[in-house]
């Protein structure tokens, strides 16, 4: 049956096998899997003696054994293909799976090298056609020229495929690059990071995570050692030791170890930080070239990601509370392969303004000019929240009060206070303004988050108002945005209307088909 | 198509100006259908009504019969559960749906949909019709009995990326989505 699938393509290219390493990878794999089971057999039967030992050591071959059969059945049995229209993959042992994708969904290809692999010069090929779930196809593992030879046939398919005409029911037809300027590659940089921004970068990635992992080590120990972590009297022991020690040592004492412990805590939290931003960002570099933007980064899995300009539906200019104050920003790409939260379109993840302004205008985009007309959201809504948040937490308040002690009811209240001040901020940060082309929304309360659509890529719009906005006369805003999501919270009505009226209008002068055909390369011009 | 109650005339040319007084400028030969208010939109096919009535009636009977099984224990006393239920199932079968009915309309534009919904929870889409990628027609077997239909329109926006319209008389629907996509070719080709 399969196998008449596949003869039915183009006969253009024999069927391929991936990488014969590949196999080798994933024997690899099987031994990391064996070991823990390895060990926990050996510990299971630990009363045994030498049997032990063997039992533990067959377990772990069988399991090894089986892995790579297993593995070298599945590389026998998976082949791909590249034709004139579509990549077809075969694949699968008792049950076969042949998978067809035309170029013409093809949205991204992405080259991925994790550790393994690089040490032996394979890398992953993944098509991505955007279809939200796992509906792509990932060759694993390719010799690196393979990969790179993968990429370039596709993109040259895929700028064949231009040339038919577009089917207006066609969501993802759009096509890869531009026809002109193909093999010359030209390309400028746009952002990279050295090691200097990568610590301070990392210094600000501040992540008491570790402690999480530690914890769960912890749980892991606990089966292993005959040693009661959850045991309350144990930690009661140790730490009525403690506490004696650190009485005798006095208040001072006291202090200079609190002191020490938050030292401490900053260093591990900075640490933890400084290896996830340099193992993940390590040699990041964004280019623009003919295709789109380029970037590369990563220390042990090394990726390189492709994201055609015309893709890019909106942009996001994110910041923390503590980094905004130093004038440090990300950005981010809202792209129409990205189903919600998974793909990672971070085009320069630590960068200062005057850095993020050109890539914005590579993307199509104009970064926000003083010269907006900047419109704050209703009084009314933030002072309706506040009350309502504050409301609840004072009935919160009252109850502490009355079952337990007036003092803790200042809890609640202290952080009603907060809410209050933090929609005092809200207010302050949360606008909105529109230009000739672009929607630009800012939000956050302690930092502003900037986020600018293009007013011809929004696919719908919406006005939605609850009991209390009805009632109060303002409603919420929300925008259909292809791969992510745009909304603005407590505007004016009147206002909101108008926005409507203005984005409608954008939209209605252009068709679907029309917004996302690729444009005239800048470089070759 | 005299389905469509109002048809707005084609803005294809501009950006709409932003400031109120050149909106207000704007020539009036028929309003846009997002300029529209509530009482001039559309209404939906009455059938709707009984539609939901029969739907919520369904929903409703085993809440009754659980109320009416607990009554038959006599644990509490007598119409303490009973009483309420029968009310609040009265309140949903014959009240709500009419309000739900009133609170729904949709106007037909020229390029692009309109639809309001809700009475607490007031949501008002317009969906231009460049956007749509896909029309679906469903019916459901109460919708088929009484020949109503729901149109759904799907976009590529992951924020209400599908808007659904039921309570149409089917042949309107129909009529509907051949505009729609007709629409849709005429704008590409």
């Amino acid at each position: 049956m399969s196998e008449q699938v596949a003869n039915s393509g183009q006969p253009s290219n024999a069927a391929l096998h991936t990488d014969p390493k590949s196999f080798l990878i994933q024997g690899l794999a099987g031994l990391r899997n064996a070991i823990f089971p390895v060990v926990a057999v050996f510990f299971a039967m630990r009363d045994t003696g030498t049997l032990a030992l063997f039992t533990a050591l067959a377990a772990g071959i069988a399991i090894v054994g089986i892995g790579a059969g297993g593995a070298y059945l599945r590389w026998r049995k998976f082949t791909y293909e590249i034709n004139v229209e579509d990549i077809r993959v075969e694949s699968g042992i008792i049950s076969r799976i042949a998978r067809s994708v035309p170029f013409e969904r093809i949205q991204d290809v992405s080259l991925e090298q994790t550790l393994i692999p690089r040490l032996f010069g394979l890398v992953t090929v993944k098509f991505e056609t955007g279809s939200g779930g796992g509906e792509d196809i990932t060759l694993a593992y390719l010799s690196e020229d393979e990969g790179e030879r993968l990429r370039e046939l596709v993109r040259e398919q895929c700028d064949g495929a231009s040339l038919i005409a577009h089917r207006p029911d066609d969501v993802e037809s759009e096509v890869v690059g531009a026809p002109a300027a193909k093999r010359a590659e030209p390309s400028t940089l746009l952002f990279a990071m050295d090691r200097r921004r990568l610590f301070t970068f990392g210094i600000f990635e501040f992540s008491l995570a570790v402690f999480a992992v530690l914890a769960g080590l912890a749980q892991y120990a606990d089966w292993f050692v005959d040693f009661e972590i959850w045991d309350p009297d144990l930690w009661r022991d140790v730490a009525s030791e403690q506490s004696g020690w650190i009485a005798g040592l006095g208040q001072m004492g006291q202090i200079i170890g609190a002191i020490g412990s938050v030292i401490g805590l900053i260093l591990v939290g900075s640490v933890t930080g400084l290896f996830r931003v340099f193992l993940r960002d390590w040699n990041f570099r964004l280019e623009e070239t003919p295709r789109g933007f380029r970037r590369r980064r990563g220390l042990l899995t090394r990726t390189d990601v492709v994201m055609p300009v015309h893709r890019v539906q909106a942009i996001q200019v994110k910041t923390g509370w503590l980094r905004y104050r130093f004038g440090w920003r990300a950005l981010k790409f809202v792209s129409l392969a990205q189903d919600l939260g998974a793909a990672n379109h971070d085009v320069a993840p630590f960068a200062k303004i005057e850095e993020i302004k050109p890539i914005v205008r590579a993307a199509g985009f104009e970064p926000a000019s003083p010269t907006l007309d900047w419109r704050l959201t209703e009084p009314r809504y933030w002072l309706d929240t506040t009350i309502l948040e504050g409301g609840i937490l004072l009935l919160v308040a009252i109850v502490v009060a009355i079952v337990f002690s007036p003092w803790f009811a200042l809890i609640p209240v202290a952080i009603a206070g907060v809410i209050a001040l933090a929609n005092w901020y809200g207010y302050k940060v949360h606008a909105h303004a529109v230009d000739e082309e672009q929607l630009l929304v800012r939000k956050g309360y302690f930092s502003p988050d900037l986020q600018i659509a293009s007013r011809v890529k929004l696919h719908s719009v919406n006005i939605s108002q609850g009991p209390i906005a009805q009632r109060r006369g303002y409603a919420n805003l929300h925008l259909g945005l292809a791969g992510g999501t745009m909304s603005i919270s407590g505007l004016p009505l009147a206002r909101a209307h108008e926005l409507r009226r203005a984005i409608l209008a954008s939209i209605a002068a252009k068709d679907f088909s029309e917004i996302y055909r690729a444009p005239e390369p800048r470089l070759a011009a | 198509m005299t389905i469509y109650s109002v048809m707005d005339q084609q803005d294809t040319t501009a950006e709409a100006p932003l400031n109120e007084e050149a909106v207000a400028a704007k020539p009036a030969d028929g309003p846009l259908a997002e300029d529209l208010a509530d009482d001039q939109l559309t209404p939906l096919d009455p059938a709707y009504k009984t539609v939901i009535r029969i739907g919520t009636a369904i929903f409703c009977v085993p809440f009754l019969v659980a109320g009416l099984v607990v009554e038959a224990t006599s644990i509490l006393p007598a119409a303490v559960i009973i009483a309420p239920l029968t009310l609040i199932a009265i309140l949903l079968i014959f009240r709500l749906p009419t309000r739900r009915y009133l609170a729904r309309g949709y106007a037909m534009g020229l390029d692009r949909l309109r639809i309001v919904r809700g009475i607490w929870f007031r949501a008002d889409t317009v969906v231009p019709f460049g956007r749509v990628q896909h029309i679906d027609v469903n019916q459901g077997p109460l919708e088929r009995f009484f020949d109503i239909a729901t149109l759904t329109l799907h976009t590529a926006g992951s924020m209400g990326a599908s808007v659904r319209l039921p309570g149409l008389k089917h042949e309107v629907a129909l009529d509907m989505r051949e505009e729609i996509r007709s629409h849709i070719k005429r704008e590409t080709i």
